[in-house]
């Protein structure tokens, strides 16, 4: 992942929680530089990105399919993706994307 | 561009869609709904009556923490007038519940509700260490899961609790219906649906979170701010329960009432009258609940006194052996440091599926 910030590229902040983290180098907060392209960066694209430059442990406990384990939440500042077109969803610079997983730690 | 929150009169924008209703709601609309369920569960099923003394089973896991979080907070709004505090057990094996206990020694402070760690020397006279010493590592697995299953029940018994609450919820209590429906124990089965259980000893169980979706009991926690821990973090995809889980998440994510009606289906299955059910008697040194006169860890427990520690474990409990096999005792012999982070939890998520299915 480049870190070197071009003026074309789009910024933004991916967290995981809820045992999330563990299959991302055990880290919460991460400050991604997504490829800029022609068309608009989805969560769909997201994940998909996530899983090939992120993720470090176990990709079937996180993506399945084109989206994500269901159990899953994920939030965009804040919102439940439910209510914004999940997968559709176009990102936005600097938007800050959560993965909370809910199927553990009871 | 922010949606508004569905409910009437309210201008602010949504932030979480309900499973169970699918309303677009705003934070404090949410917040307001989901701790006036939990009252109205609480209400409905009569589970608290004034003065009792609560024990509140702390883990430091999501539900747990909420559970101890919303309990405090409507005792406080409605008067229950319940003397609440926090149970927690510790198994004694080095390192394994040292960040879990620590949570829980947080929500004892963030929210004032005053906390009772018991040990297994308080509780049965012997640690877990002591155990391996005695028994040697082949067959601690044994002590571990019979132990585990009685902990919570005697330690509410010795504070003398009138009640113990857990944090099952809604998402639970489905996946246990299945889990009992495809191995067909209709004992568990009709057991498993009911709010209010007797546990192993006679001090009832509940649970107040019964009807609450996982999904807002996470949301909840975050949006509150509420410290909870994850390391047990994802099921495995292989185990039984987990592939029950799967299905069940899967099937909340076309329909999400999926739970809620597995749950009433579950509440409304009547067992004929012809089903012998398994007789649950009474351990005769203890009081628990047995199927045998003497109870599994009331032999294990007069074994290791009169040291003879292989007494009640010739014929081991199925699941017992199972751990056996699947862990090599990782957790209580140093050979568990070789083990990756997530088998480790892998075993941790084995011997908690067991501790749990116990529960219902
Ligand atoms: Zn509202
Ligand atoms: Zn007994
Ligand atoms: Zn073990």
């Amino acid at each position: 992942m480049s870190k070197i910030c071009l003026s074309n590229s789009f910024p933004l902040t991916v967290q995981f929680g809820g045992g999330a983290e563990l299959l991302f180098n055990n880290t919460k907060k991460h400050d991604v530089i997504l490829p800029q392209k022609e068309n608009p960066w989805t969560l769909r694209l997201l994940i998909a990105w996530l899983k090939e430059n992120l993720l470090t442990e176990k990709p079937e406990l996180f993506v399945q399919g084109e989206s994500v384990r269901p159990g899953i939440l994920v939030l965009v500042n804040d919102q439940d993706w439910e209510l914004i077109g999940e997968l559709d969803y176009e990102l936005k610079e600097n938007d800050n994307v959560l993965f909370i997983s809910t199927l553990h730690g009871g | 561009m922010p949606i508004q929150c569905n409910n009437i009169g309210c201008k602010k924008s949504a932030i979480l869609k309900r499973p169970k209703t699918s309303d677009k709601i705003c934070k404090e609309c949410f917040f307001q709904s989901f701790e006036t369920e939990i009252h109205d569960t609480i209400v409905k099923n009569n589970l608290f009556h004034p003065g009792e003394k609560v024990a509140i089973a702390a883990s430091g896991g999501k539900d747990s923490t909420v559970l101890a979080y919303i309990l405090k907070l409507l005792n406080d709004r409605y008067n229950y007038n319940l003397n609440l505090f926090l149970l927690s057990v510790d198994e004694g094996i080095t390192g394994y519940r040292d960040d879990s206990l620590e949570t829980v020694k947080k929500n004892r402070d963030d929210y004032d509700i005053p906390l009772k760690i018991l040990s297994y020397e308080e509780l049965y006279g012997w640690s877990m260490d002591n155990i391996v010493k005695q028994v040697g590592r082949k067959n601690n697995c044994t002590f571990c899961g019979v132990f585990r299953r009685q902990a919570l029940d005697r330690g509410a018994a010795i504070l003398e609790a009138d009640c113990l609450v857990t944090g099952h919820n809604a998402d639970d209590i489905a996946e246990t219906i299945l889990m009992n429906i495809l191995r067909g124990d209709i004992s568990r089965l009709s057991r498993c649906t009911s709010i209010i259980t007797m546990g192993e000893n006679s001090i009832p169980r509940c649970k107040p979170l019964k009807y609450a979706y996982e999904k807002e009991i996470v949301m909840y926690a975050y949006f509150k701010k509420l410290h909870y821990f994850s390391t047990e973090c994802i099921y495995s995809p292989e185990a039984y329960r987990g592939y029950v889980r799967s299905f069940l998440k899967n099937l909340e994510k076309i329909r999400p009432s999926a739970i809620i009606d597995i749950i009433y289906s579950g509440e409304n299955i009547s067992i004929r009258d012809d089903i012998v059910l398994p007789n649950r008697g009474i351990c005769k040194k203890c009081g628990f609940i047995s199927s045998q006169n003497i109870c599994k860890a009331c032999m294990l427990l007069e074994g290791l006194n009169r040291g003879l520690p292989k007494l009640g474990i010739s014929k081991r409990h199925k699941r017992c052996k199972f751990w056996l096999e699947q862990c090599k005792h990782i957790l209580i012999c140093p050979q568990g440091s070789k083990m990756t982070s997530l088998g480790r939890t892998q075993h941790m998520i084995q011997i908690k599926e067991s501790l749990f299915n116990s529960f219902l």
